[in-house]
This record gives structure tokens, sequence and C-alpha cells, in this order.
């Protein structure tokens, strides 16, 4: 399918079949969120971006059967790119009516940068200046998981990391996304 | 003129200060309170607070205008609606009072004119808007000092563009 395509789609998808919610109770619920781990592991941000990315995976390996309801594409992708369209003008359309921009391939197309222009999760959020959370912290982290978790449903497994954020003070929001393997159907053990 | 900018928490907590001086005019945007007059600045502030409290109830407005006066000093007040105060005190440097060929109109000759309250209304509403979005933040905790290098650069635009 092509990105045109699967930006009208998204976009016909958001304008027809998604309930919405006000902006800010997602932002301000998800900052809850974040500003709780942080509060309860101490302040250990490594730690809390590992929580925040299991919690993605967990909305995530749940996430795709909506995805799949309501983007009605009952097709596997053909390629990797593909997927990757789809992810940026259906996925986090429909879920956050954002499109973030897909650029930095890899040659082998197994690796891609996601740049979120803008990001609902952090609105209004600064980090905490206590020197680390700049360094350390990854605020938008359940992203992360979300994809991870949503991929592994349809046979994919991928790996997926931050690398730069505007909460940082750094020049974009960008997200590193990569195909590890497609998971084959594998029988179980000892099956006859 | 000179001014000096704080916002008060609800337990009469300072929570943020900033000092700088008029841009308009020629203005370098350097405050110039005098040496020995400029530790007293937080307390004619803070002592204007009583006040506040009292005229607080009496209107509906936010905008206090000029409520207090000290000497030279004029304090200027406006309260959010979580009860907190940002108050603005303005010194008009002494030069401007001398100068009585003609009634000026400029903000910095007029601490009490209609002219100047519009200017600090304004300045107070484009700080209130930023201060929405500043403890708005997920880490921010009610009557925390603000630490925020966007807010605090985002009160100097301000004071650059009204003041």
């Amino acid at each position: 399918m092509s990105a045109a395509k699967a930006a009208r789609q998204g976009e016909e998808i958001w304008k027809t079949k998604i309930d919405k919610v006000n902006a800010e109770l997602v932002t301000l619920t998800y900052g809850t969120i974040v500003a709780q781990l942080c509060k309860d592991y101490e302040s250990d941000y490594v730690e809390v971006n590992k929580q925040l990315d299991k919690m993605g995976y967990n909305i995530g390996l749940r996430l795709i059967e909506d995805y799949l309801a309501k983007s009605g594409t009952m097709r596997r992708c053909a390629n990797f790119k593909e997927t990757a369209e789809m992810i940026a003008k259906v996925g986090f359309k429909i879920f956050l009516n954002i499109s973030p921009t897909i650029s930095n391939w890899t040659t082998d197309s197994k690796q891609f940068s996601l740049i979120f222009d803008e990001n609902p999760l952090a609105d209004f959020v600064e980090l905490p200046d206590d020197g680390r959370a700049q360094e350390e912290l990854w605020f938008s982290n359940i992203f992360c998981g979300v994809l991870r978790g949503a991929l592994e449903m349809v046979q994919m497994q991928v790996e997926a990391h931050f690398t730069s954020d505007v909460l940082r003070g750094q020049e974009s929001t960008e997200m590193r996304v990569t195909l590890i393997r497609y998971i084959d159907d594998e029988m179980p053990v000892d099956d006859e | 003129m000179s001014y000096y900018f704080a916002i008060i928490g609800t337990q009469d907590n300072p929570l943020f200060e900033y000092e700088f001086g008029t841009a308009k005019q020629g203005g370098d945007g350097v405050a110039r309170f005098p040496e020995q007059a400029r530790h007293m600045n937080q307390f004619i502030v803070h002592s204007s607070l009583d006040i506040v409290e009292e005229a607080q109830w009496a209107q509906g407005q936010m905008y206090f205008k000029c409520i207090d006066r000290f000497y030279n000093n004029y304090v200027s007040c406006f309260m959010t609606g979580g009860n907190v105060k940002f108050l603005l005190l303005h010194a008009p440097s002494q030069p401007a009072i001398a100068n009585t060929s003609r009634a000026s109109t400029s903000i910095a000759a007029n601490p009490t004119s209609p002219q100047t309250e519009e200017a600090i209304k304004q300045f107070f509403t484009e700080v209130y808007e930023n201060w929405v979005k500043t403890i708005m933040s997920p880490f921010y905790h009610v009557n925390m000092e603000v630490k925020s290098p966007v807010f605090r650069s985002r009160v100097a635009a301000a004071g650059k563009k009204y003041l």
C-alpha cells in the first residue's frame, strides 16, 4: 500500500470510527504515571524506562487487535517498509492523531526512524532538573513497548528505542525501530 | 524604570523572582535599583501581601492594578485562580520625575497612569498563560519553586515586550 493511500486510510478511520477524548486528559494521565514511577523507583530512571516499556508492551499485545479491527486490513504487509508506513500513517494516526515521519532507512530495509513532530504525551512536560533525568529518562518510552508488543503479535520481532527527545533539549524526537526477525510459526516441542 | 517581579505561593512562600529594567525608549532591560535599596524589594513586595488579601475578595477581578506604594516603589498585583499571587514592583527612575516640561505619557514616568496599568495587565496576562503551562508539567508540585529556565525566559520576553 502506498504512503499516500495509507495516510488517506488513517485519516478516514480517525474521522469515522474513533471515539475522541480530551487531549489534556491523556497528557496529564500519562504525565502522572511517569511522575509516579519516578517517585516509586526513587528516580532510578533506567528502571522507569524499563517499566514504561513493559507497560507499553502489554498495551501493544492487545492494541494490535483493536488496530486490525478498526483498520480492517486483514492482509500481511508485503515488506517491512509497508509495515513502517502503516505504523506511522494509520496506527499512530488512529490512536493519537499524529503521523510521525519515517526516515533514515538502512540499506537492508530493516531499520528506520520515526520522527515525532508533535507528541501528545509530552505537552507541558519539563523533565526534572536533577542533572540525571535529562540524560537518562526517556519520557515517552511507552511507545517503544507498544510497537514491540503489537508487532510481536503479527510475527515480527522488533527492537525499538528512542535516540533523541526534544524534552532533553535535542532538536527532534526520534525513535529507532529495528526488525530482528520474522517469527516463524513453530511447532510446540513433542507435538505429534 | 526598574522592575522586580515575584510569584508568591498559597503559603506566602516565594516561588519565583525576576528582576529587570525597561526595554522601552532605549532602555537596556537592566534593573537599576540603588544598591542600598535592592535587598529591600523582597520586603516591600511581601509587605503588600496583607493588602492583597484584603482586596482579593472585594472585587471579581484577577488584576488588582497598583495596590501598594512604598516611597518611590509601586506594587501591582495579579491573582490566579489557584490563589497564587503575581506581584510586580516598579520603581520609576528618578530623572523621569524631574522632567516637568510636559506631561509625559510614557510608562516609565507615570506608574499609575492608565497606559501603565494596561501595559502591566498585558504583562501579567502573558505570564499567567505561561504559568499555567508550567504548572501543568507532571513533575511540578503545588507550591514548589519554579526553576524552569523556559518559564524564566518567557517572563523575560513578556517584560521586554510590554514594559
